[in-house]
């Protein structure tokens, strides 16, 4: 059997992904912005910390709360420009391993989808990396896989 | 790149004043070194003498859960009393604290030490007398050892029957220097015999 990664208490799990959430935000967001978004990262992580059931790809996932942040901060100031775009030049490798499947799916299905199957998170975790609920991460998750599905058999 | 003292700064208080911590800690200076000072929305849940990052983390969650955070604020309580202990302007300590996930023999051996005075000294046998458990004095002295809240919890304060300090887990140096801090020092050495 094998044993689930521990959850690492989360001034490890700070430490060790906080300089690499400002960077990303930096890049998203400009520096200044980049500082609310920063916090409001991380608070999001630690109201959902308590509810992981496992230490697993917890990069990708505190990467993808940023990601969100950031889209969130955007779409309140600009709110009627295109932001896929911008979502879609991201490097990190959660974006990039299910890329080509994923391209042309929303957002949130995108990220649902990813996360649920590139890096096997719980629907509880894809919820709180999404700001939603657990019911709307499942919904959005079998929302892009029914898009992908229709996309490959046609 | 670097996170900003003053962003890190910022996180940090906001996670606390939100309740968003299970446990908060910080390094606090004393006259007997540094001290791990932790709390959690219980009170003060533990105070270990030599911090070491590596594994006070798990510890501290084991003890509260694992939103284990660095937080000054959440210790501001505990860093004042202490300091004031310490400065000789405080004799007992107003805090509360977590004691939770402690066996029932342990918390009333602690409800027990948390009554012996400033300045003054018992002994394992009598603690262990006071709990009802007269012959358990090796017992108390476990629970002594073992006491994660040491100087709010005044463990120092309990000493072998012959009047030697005994042990203490910070070290026996620490002990005799709570004690001489407190003058019970001054009153062990003056007694006869």
């Amino acid at each position: 059997m094998m044993q689930a990664v521990a959850i690492p208490p989360f001034e490890r799990f700070y430490e060790e992904h906080r300089v690499e959430v400002l960077r990303l935000l930096r890049r998203r967001l400009g520096a200044q912005r980049a500082e609310d978004a920063f916090q409001e990262t991380f608070l999001r992580a630690l109201r959902a910390y308590g509810r992981l059931d496992h230490g697993e790809h917890l990069r990708a996932w505190v990467l993808t709360i940023a990601q969100n942040v950031a889209l969130d901060m955007l779409r309140r100031a600009r709110p009627t420009e295109e932001l896929v775009e911008a979502a879609s030049d991201d490097r990190h490798p959660a974006y990039a391993e299910l890329a080509d499947l994923t391209d042309g799916l929303g957002t949130k299905e995108r990220a649902a989808v990813v996360l649920r199957y590139g890096y096997d998170l719980s629907y509880e975790q894809i919820a709180s990396a999404l700001g939603s609920s657990p019911d709307a991460a499942r919904q959005a998750t079998s929302t892009g896989v029914r898009r992908i599905r229709r996309r490959i058999t046609s | 790149m670097t996170v900003s003292p003053d962003l890190d700064r910022r996180f940090r208080e906001a996670a606390s004043t939100l309740g968003l911590v299970d446990i908060g800690f910080d390094i606090v200076d004393s006259p007997i070194g540094e001290l791990l000072v932790a709390a959690s929305d219980q009170g003060v849940a533990s105070i270990w003498f030599d911090p070491d990052p590596a594994e006070d983390l798990e510890r501290l969650a084991r003890i509260g859960g694992p939103r284990v955070l660095r937080s000054p604020r959440s210790v501001d309580d505990a860093r004042r009393e202490l300091d004031e202990y310490f400065e000789g302007r405080r004799r007992s300590f107003d805090l509360r604290l977590d004691l939770r996930a402690l066996p029932p023999f342990t918390v009333s051996v602690l409800h027990e030490l948390a009554r012996v005075p400033y300045g003054e000294t018992t002994t394992y046998g009598a603690l262990a007398a006071k709990v009802g458990h007269p012959r358990a004095a090796r017992a108390v002295g476990t629970v002594m050892n073992r006491n994660r809240i040491p100087i709010v919890l005044p463990c120092h304060r309990v000493v072998g029957s012959t009047g030697d300090l005994t042990g203490y887990a910070g070290g026996l140096d620490r002990k005799a220097t709570l004690l001489e801090l407190e003058g019970a020092m001054r009153a062990r050495a003056r007694r006869p015999g």
